[in-house]
């Protein structure tokens, strides 16, 4: 059990659990991310750890609403508690000095973004950030990522914030301008294969943070695989990073969608439950 | 180790001579093997209850009297952990069934669940006087196991094993399967202060994510645990070593060994054509989410699985038929083995080929996939089946399947699972330098199961690379044993 000792909306959809686990926030670092099941009969769901503070021992979680398991979990409050918290799972961001870096966070992407830019600047690098969303009112983190960012662009789909046009626009932007020594992206699966193929336009070797479905987060049952240069891969345990240019997003975006049929009546049984309640 | 002299000594001991002398052996050997009660196999294919609901008090009666009490118990040699087998089935014969739990007792943690999962067909029973020299079927060994186990836990007078005084030493297990639920009975035992991390929510590794309760209900498991837990054994689910704290933290907090039972938990796939499609899962997915996550059969679960009209299962072990016979019990229209070899050499338990085929499971031997189609939305449609003929034999004695030049055939499925192995849990060989392992991943030990890291011993699956519950229980015992003699001499030397 880990009691909930905060919670912030951030949009409509996207709310901030910071929970107490104090092991976790001793060992993580930026790039891990846990395992959460809710409650009893709860699924076990993938989530970033996005910031942690090893004094108060707690982890920050940021959470968009999909689906049952997400919906549960923003639907606790202060002073509840989370069943099962398992981790840090996943292999750790290789954080080093290198220059200028380059990172860019679609929609809830901006959430597991969010340590990774920490962690680049506080490792002495440039950072630029590019944030996008579809619109205002779903862009999450702004001040956040602006206080470890040197610059931050931000695109809307609709133009109702910062610059119209995708994330690739505010990439082509930068990389035209001035040499980026890696860029690291996250968000939608489509997006990250966009992205990838923007950057590969200028030899920026890239980085792509893959949330797959996952069950045990261990290794132990290849829900989470994808196949990168060829082979198939367990992301939980080989990743969740992995060199963008060689995942098979297509695939990947497939996968997602294993269970949405079943997923969909699920969510629209719980909604109405809610409801009616 | 089989120790002759003490077997000898408990043979000559009165009681067993009087029984001896009730029944002549002729007597004996003319009564006929037991009959398991089981559920009927059309309705329990419906269900997730146990399909052997076991034998009554009367029939275990009757079964102990075939035993002949033998001079030279070959059946013992057959067990991988020694038990005392005449012994506790004279118990049973003296209608003593709390005096046989305790015999079992002292040589297997947990009777209740070999009693259902051994294959004693390749072991103690195999191994029974009457297979080996009579050719009639054998004492059922297994059967009598799990009556006094049962019988034990039913009777509300379990004997919670006596611990000695706390020694205030802290060691540690990583893992909370077999392995590791054998080594924590005794390291509880002898004093120590024992904690059992394990990375899953749950306790009980395979026992619960992987064995479904039709064969080993869940209740069983967790009453074990509860005595683990009044024999002062601390359990720490969702902790996985190596992560969430590193052996060295652990170190630091006072803990002056490790029992490594992190098990074969990886699972192989075949790398080939399409296996990446929407539906087709390893044996531990399809199995953790409907045995541990309870998808489609807890309708409260929010966890999904997919259900489908054809299931395929590649593989031929007990992974494969209990993912087979769980795909029927979901309401699979054709569930289906597909395996390389022929039927006789599949490795799964006798008994659950036999269940399999009583509840309708078909089986397409001599048949290896070789590519998966999907269609454009990504999910698995059709399966191309390289058909094989067995060829000479290989340096195991078997022969060999060779696939038929050009010859495949092409089926529907809607759901395939992947039973085709597992590979030992990588995570802790990951994290700990100098640490021996084998080119196969397992970790090397010596024979007190010490690695070559002084403080970490290891046993079950991780070391064997796949093996049986018996085996794992057995090692975690002998490390236990052997961790005791490191602690007590390291900490003598400080003295
Ligand atoms: C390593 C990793 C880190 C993650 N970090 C975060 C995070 O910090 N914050 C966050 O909000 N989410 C994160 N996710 C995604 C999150 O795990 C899923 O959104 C969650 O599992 C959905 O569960 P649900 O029951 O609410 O919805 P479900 O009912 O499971 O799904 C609802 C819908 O969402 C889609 N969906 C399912 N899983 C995913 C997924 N992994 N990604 C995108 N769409 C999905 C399905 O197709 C379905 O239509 C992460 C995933 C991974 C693998
Ligand atoms: C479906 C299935 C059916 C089977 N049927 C039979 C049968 O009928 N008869 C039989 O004898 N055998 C059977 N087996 C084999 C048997 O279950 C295994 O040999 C046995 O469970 C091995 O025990 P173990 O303790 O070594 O490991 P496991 O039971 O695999 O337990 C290992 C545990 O360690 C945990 N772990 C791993 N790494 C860490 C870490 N770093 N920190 C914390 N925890 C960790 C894992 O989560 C897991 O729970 C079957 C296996 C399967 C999968
Ligand atoms: S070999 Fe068979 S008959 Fe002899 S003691 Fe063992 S179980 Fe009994
Ligand atoms: S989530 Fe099970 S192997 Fe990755």
């Amino acid at each position: 059990m880990n009691k909930i000792i905060s919670k912030e909306n951030l949009s409509e959809k996207v709310t901030k659990l910071v929970i107490d686990a104090p092991e976790i926030a001793q060992t993580r670092k930026p790039g891990h991310f846990v395992i959460v099941r809710v409650e009893n009969n709860g699924e076990r769901i993938p989530l970033t750890i996005a910031d942690s503070d090893t004094h108060n021992g707690t982890i920050t979680l940021i959470i968009q609403e999909v689906g049952v398991t997400s919906a549960k979990l923003i639907a606790l409050n202060q002073g509840d508690s989370v069943l099962d918290i398992v981790g840090p799972l996943g292999k750790a961001t290789n954080i080093h000095k290198i220059g200028t870096v380059l990172c860019a966070g679609g929609g809830v992407g901006i959430a597991p973004l969010f340590p990774i830019v920490k962690g680049y600047k506080e490792a002495g690098n440039r950072v630029i950030t590019v944030l996008a969303a579809r619109n205002k009112d779903l862009l999450i983190l702004e001040n956040e990522i602006r206080h470890y960012s040197d610059e931050v662009i931000i695109m809307t789909d609709d133009g109702s914030y910062g610059q119209k046009g995708l994330v690739t626009v505010g990439l082509e932007l930068v990389m035209q301008r001035e040499p980026v020594a890696e860029a690291i992206v996250i968000g939608p699966a489509i997006m990250m294969k966009f992205a990838a193929l923007t950057t590969k336009k200028y030899n920026v070797p890239t980085q792509a943070s893959l949330n797959t479905i996952m069950v045990d987060g261990t290794g132990m049952c290849g829900a989470c695989r994808v196949t990168v240069g060829g082979e198939t891969k367990f992301v939980c345990v080989d990743g969740p990073e992995f060199d963008a240019n060689l995942v098979d997003f297509d695939q990947m975006l497939q996968r997602l969608s294993a269970y949405k049929d079943d997923e969909t009546v699920h969510f629209h049984e719980y909604q109405t439950c809610k409801t009616h309640k | 180790m089989k120790d002759l002299e003490y077997y000898k000594i408990e043979r000559a001991q009165q009681w067993r001579e009087e029984l001896r002398k009730n029944l002549k052996a002729k007597d004996r050997t003319s009564l006929d093997r037991c009959q398991m009660v089981e559920q009927d196999p059309m309705q329990r294919n419906t269900n997730f209850s146990e399909v052997n609901l076991g034998i009554s008090e009367e029939i275990a009666y009757n079964e102990s009297r075939r035993c002949l009490d033998c001079a030279d118990p070959t059946c013992i040699d057959g067990c991988p952990v020694n038990i005392n087998i005449p012994k506790f089935i004279k118990k049973i014969e003296l209608k003593d069934f709390l005096g046989a739990a305790a015999i079992l007792k002292e040589t297997n943690t947990l009777p209740a669940v070999c009693g259902r999962v051994c294959p004693q067909e390749k072991q103690c029973e195999n191994s029974c006087f009457y297979t080996v020299k009579l050719a009639k079927p054998p004492v059922a060994i297994g059967f009598l196991e799990r009556f006094a186990a049962d019988y034990e836990r039913n009777s509300g007078k379990i004997s919670i094993p006596e611990v000695s005084k706390s020694n205030r030493l802290k060691v540690a297990s990583v893992g909370s399967g077999p392995a590791g639920l054998a080594w924590a009975a005794d390291m509880a035992r002898i004093g120590y202060d024992v904690t059992v991390f394990e990375a899953l929510h749950e306790i009980g590794g395979v026992l619960k994510y992987g064995i479904p309760e039709f064969r080993l209900p869940n209740e069983i498991i967790d009453f074990e645990i509860e005595n683990l837990k009044k024999m002062g054994v601390k359990f720490r689910p969702n902790f996985i070593v190596g992560k969430t704290k590193h052996f060295d933290d652990l170190r630091n907090e006072g803990f002056k060994a490790f029992f490594v039972g992190s098990g074969a938990g990886l699972p192989n796939f075949m790398n080939i054509p399409g296996e990446n499609s929407i539906n087709i899962l390893s044996s531990n997915e399809y199995l953790t989410r409907i045995n541990l996550m309870g998808a489609i059969r807890n309708v409260n679960s929010d966890t999904p699985a997919p259900n489908g009209k054809v299931v395929a299962v590649i593989g031929g072990g007990n992974t494969a038929m209990d993912s087979v016979r769980t795909a029927k019990r979901l309401g699979a229209e054709r569930a289906i083995i597909v395996y390389r070899r022929s039927r006789e050499e599949m490795p799964a338990r006798i008994e659950e080929v036999h269940h399999a085929i009583e509840e309708g499971i078909e089986f397409l031997n001599l048949h290896n996939p070789i590519e998966y189609i999907a269609d454009e939305k990504g999910f698995v449609k059709k399966m191309i089946l390289q058909k094989m003929e067995l060829g000479e034999p290989d340096s195991s004695g078997r022969r060999k399947p060779v696939p038929i030049q050009g010859v495949t055939e092409t089926i529907d499925v809607d759901v395939v699972v992947v039973a085709v192995g597992v590979s030992p849990n990588p995570l802790v060989p990951s994290v700990l330098e100098n640490l021996e392992v084998t080119k196969w991943g397992t970790i090397v030990v010596n024979e007190n199961m010490q690695s070559s890291i002084e403080d970490v011993f290891a046993g079950g699956d991780i070391v064997r690379g796949g093996a049986t519950v018996i085996l794992a229980m057995g090692d975690g015992r002998k490390a236990a044993e052997g961790m005791n003699k490191y602690i007590q001499e390291k900490f003598a030397e400080k003295k």
